[in-house]
């Protein structure tokens, strides 16, 4: 069976889809999320998809799931590269993703994650000023 | 003019992805658009996974189709399996039996233009889709 690779890039795991997957696969990839993040305490999941040609309801269920799980290990997951005739299609067949987050592409779901990261802080940090959150990510963009 | 079709068996994952693969190929050489190349290879993989889940496997037919006027795509999924007892509701969305999100049958009928399902409680069930060229 095919293994989807999990890439660490600093405090962020990179998972590029470039295969079309059996339902295993995608079960597998499942699992190896949930170890990575345990085993390196990675606080961000950034799923590609630019190089999948369909999302049917498994996959998008799956990837619903993975958000959930990263969530509940303390890392956020952030779908990037959704072709539009795919977000056309799992409109259309009911699927709307809820609970994940996206981005255009890797990039913007770097800068996606790491403001959502530096909020986190903010919020911990009763004394920090609210507004100094938004400094970074307006810079980047 | 319609070519002969080509028939996959539906016994396992794989054979799922041959399905998706199949139809994309089909869909290409009649010159689907994008979007409606993506709807109907989508809407194939919920039905071959369907024949393999519910159905206990069975085999999937893709022919092209041709009324005078526009060219398409048909396809027929067929399993020996249980059947579907009441159609109307495993036609809504949300309902399943299977512990997926409900949305397989429905979805892929919102993505085809025609959709024709025979079924009967222990008689098997045949789905045939047809998407047409715009």
């Amino acid at each position: 069976m095919e293994r989807v690779p999990v890439l660490k890039i600093g405090d962020i795991l990179l998972v590029s889809i470039q295969i079309d997957m059996e339902d295993q696969v995608a079960l597998q990839l499942q699992e190896d999320l949930a170890d990575r993040i345990v085993a390196t305490g990675c606080h961000g999941v950034i799923i590609d998809i630019s190089a999948l040609d369909i999302v049917d309801s498994f996959v998008g269920r799956t990837l619903a799931t993975i958000a959930s799980i990263s969530r509940v290990l303390d890392a956020e997951t952030v779908v990037v590269g959704m072709r539009p005739a795919v977000a056309i299609t799992l409109v259309e067949l009911g699927l709307s993703l809820p609970g994940i987050r996206t981005a255009l592409n890797v990039e913007l779901g770097m800068e996606l994650l790491a403001r959502h990261r530096a909020e986190e802080f903010t919020d911990l940090d009763e004394l920090g000023d609210e507004d100094e959150a938004d400094t970074p990510a307006a810079a980047a963009s | 003019m319609s070519e002969p079709g080509q028939r996959l068996e539906v016994a396992s994952d794989q054979d799922v992805v041959r399905v998706r693969q199949l139809v994309r190929t089909v869909a290409v050489a009649v010159k689907l658009s994008l979007v409606d190349q993506t709807k109907l290879v989508t809407a194939a993989s919920e039905l071959a996974r369907n024949t393999l889940v519910y159905g206990g496997g069975g085999w999937a037919e893709v022919e092209t189709v041709d009324n005078g006027r526009r060219k398409g795509i048909r396809i027929v999924f067929a399993d020996e399996g249980p059947g579907i007892a009441d159609l109307d509701l495993a036609l809504t969305d949300g309902y399943t039996t299977g512990g997926g999100l409900g949305l397989g049958l429905s979805g892929a009928r919102r993505l085809v233009d025609e959709f024709d399902i025979v079924t009967e409680a222990g008689q098997g069930t045949t789905i045939t889709i047809t998407k047409w060229c715009r």
